[in-house]
């Protein structure tokens, strides 16, 4: 292992623990009595005092994080109130939900999105720049939740062209067994194909709403990318010696802003994550992001530190990930 | 020595005497960049727009009182989910308060929430950028750390556990929003720090004997400034956008203040039938972040092509 990728381990390692020390503190922090969550304000004082004990919260604040960092290295988040189960059985419950809205998202996005920011750039200037530009202008000034009512509005009630909030519909409820935990998924893996069509269906609208939003990100980026390596003089060159148009800008141009272009996306999918909070409220979606909100509302509090922690690391790897295959892709960084 | 050498009634001797391609002075100079910077500005028609529609905004918010037909809180449980009509110019909500004014008074709040986390985190961000930047070694790696995990967050994530542990409002969210939202301009001070700590003058100055602080106040910060600005007008959207999020999940400025994420959140069940409820504030949010888009775009063009 080469001294500059042990360095770049050791930082996310510190990152990682940072990240820890912030949502322990903010768990600290809050003013609600922990022990008053779990038992009520009406409980006998030796049942606080022994619910205080067994919490651990007679000791030091460094001893509690200490006991804290131990469990945590166990998998063990603590429990939910609002579900009365183990948060970490609850996250990996919720997730699989948010990954699927995510990741569809995220492939509707690139999908759409590179290839708009690729031609807006080979064409800058034009109507279809424009065009491109106040697409991903207002998709990056329209606070996600307001779209997604204005969407449930048109479609759900007005049009009856989508079908509405939620994963699938009442019927087809419990009869798709887990398997990946992402209903499209798991009904396609068992053949359930009423069941998959009713699950994409319900997908549909928040991925494609979601994916707006990440695709007027990656297209605004890939344009500037691509306006910037366009102005290189070995696309000159490339012009000079005759090569056709499309191999110039496919080959030559978007070859050489591939590598940025991943930071850019991992970036834009950790962002779908932020995203997925709101959406999937809008949605009655069962999530990740549901999951925390409802949380926050029940101020349950190891769930909520749960999720934005989980969250959190999620960004963290994603960032690791789109790091190393910028070095892969792009031989002039490092 | 120059004296302003201008009245109120002759422009072109202000326009020549700021044009001049020989100023007599450094502030001369100064306003004459100013100036072209301004006129440069003023050409791009998307960013006058944004520019002249954030003054209309931030005045709008100003004068509520004076502008505003109804007070924002009065209730008339007789006129509720009104359509827009001559007394209630953008129609009522549930509990019959008139939208018009509410938005206005919204505005104050959003605005003001948007204005006091800039104030927060863009002397923040300069102060640990340009330190970091400065002084290297120990103190850079272990602030770009604590940089590390703060942008290791997706704000929103972070805002809302902060804001969890304070208890919902206004306050604990402009304090949520501004730890979330510092660690970019740390990032743009600290890189704009290491080109200019390189650069003859700061090593003139730190041979006439100035102290480290003194160089990074009075010279290094300064220059920092544009970028900084540039940035914090792009930014201005996001924190619009992240306030209306919390106020959205309830955890924001909190019911009977209007604010516009709140305003949506309480009267979102309207929207199948009174759809106009929810959506005016929408509106709202994103006229406002619209705006402060085009202005940042602008901004950046005239101040700071570099940057993304």
């Amino acid at each position: 292992m080469t001294s500059a990728s042990l360095s770049r381990l050791t930082g996310v390692a510190m990152t990682l623990f940072g990240l820890i020390l912030v949502t322990f503190l903010i768990g600290r922090a809050m003013p609600i009595d922990p022990v008053m969550a779990i038992v009520g304000d009406r409980a006998p004082p030796d049942v606080v005092a022994r619910i205080r004990l067994e919490l651990g919260l007679d000791r030091s604040l460094v001893e509690q994080f200490w006991i804290y960092l131990q469990h945590l290295l166990q998998g063990d988040l603590g429990k939910s109130v609002m579900t009365g189960q183990p948060v970490t059985r609850d996250i990996l419950q919720f997730f699989p939900a948010t990954l699927e809205l995510a990741t569809s998202a995220m492939l509707i996005a690139v999908v759409i999105g590179v290839p708009l920011g690729v031609l807006a750039a080979a064409r800058q200037g034009s109507l279809f720049d424009n065009i491109v530009r106040v697409i991903s202008l207002i998709g990056q000034s329209l606070p996600v939740f307001v779209l997604a009512l204005i969407c449930l509005l048109v479609f759900y009630v007005k049009l009856d062209f989508a079908p509405g909030t939620g994963q699938q519909d009442v019927i087809f409820q419990g009869m798709v067994p887990t398997i990946t935990g992402m209903v499209v998924v798991d009904a396609a893996l068992d053949g359930q194909w009423d069941a998959f069509w009713d699950a994409l269906a319900h997908l549909a609208m928040p991925a494609l709403l979601l994916a707006y939003f990440s695709l007027s990100v990656i297209a605004r980026m890939t344009r500037t990318f691509m306006l910037d390596a366009l102005s290189g003089e070995y696309i000159i060159t490339a012009r000079a010696k005759g090569l056709s148009g499309p191999r110039v800008l496919w080959r030559h141009a978007f070859g050489n802003i591939a590598g940025r272009l991943m930071t850019v996306l991992a970036l834009t999918y950790a962002g779908l994550l932020e995203g997925a909070v709101l959406t999937e409220t809008v949605f009655s979606w069962p999530g990740l992001g549901l999951y925390l909100t409802r949380s926050l509302l029940n101020a349950d509090m190891n769930a909520v530190l749960g999720a934005t922690l989980v969250i959190g690391a999620i960004y963290v790897g994603l960032n690791l990930l789109a790091d190393s295959l910028q070095r892969r892709l792009d031989p002039r960084v490092d | 020595m120059s004296t302003y050498p201008v009245t109120a009634d002759s422009p072109a001797p202000l326009r020549s005497w700021l044009l001049t391609d020989s100023p007599d002075s450094r502030r001369q100079a100064a306003w004459g960049g100013a100036y072209r910077r301004w006129l440069q500005f003023r050409r791009n028609r998307l960013a006058m727009t944004g520019f002249v529609t954030v003054v209309l905004l931030i005045l709008a918010a100003l004068a509520a009182p004076l502008l505003a037909t109804h007070a924002p809180g009065a209730q008339d449980l007789a006129r509720r989910l009104e359509p827009p009509s001559t007394a209630h110019w953008l129609g009522t909500d549930e509990l019959g308060r008139d939208l018009y004014s509410r938005l206005l008074y919204g505005g104050r709040v959003t605005l003001g929430m948007v204005v006091s986390v800039v104030l927060l985190v863009a002397p923040i961000g300069l102060a640990v950028g340009t330190v970091a930047g400065y002084a290297g070694g120990l103190a850079d790696r272990i602030l770009m750390r604590i940089t590390d995990v703060f942008l290791a967050f997706p704000r929103l994530v972070l805002a809302l556990a902060f804001v969890a542990a304070l208890r919902p409002g206004v306050t604990s969210a402009v304090i949520a929003i501004a730890l979330t939202a510092w660690p970019p301009f740390a990032l743009l001070a600290r890189a704009e720090t290491l080109a200019i700590r390189k650069t003859d003058y700061i090593a003139a100055a730190r041979l006439t004997g100035a102290s480290p602080a003194r160089i990074v106040l009075r010279h290094i910060a300064p220059l920092c400034l544009s970028s900084l600005i540039v940035r914090v007008a792009l930014d201005m959207s996001g924190i619009i956008m992240t306030a209306a999020g919390l106020g959205f999940l309830g955890m924001g400025a909190q019911s009977p203040m209007p604010e516009w994420g709140t305003m949506i959140a309480t009267t979102r069940g309207y929207i199948l039938d009174q759809w106009w409820v929810p959506t005016i504030p929408g509106i709202a949010i994103l006229v406002a972040s619209l705006a402060f888009n085009l202005l940042g775009d602008g901004l950046r063009d005239v101040l700071d092509p570099k940057q993304e």
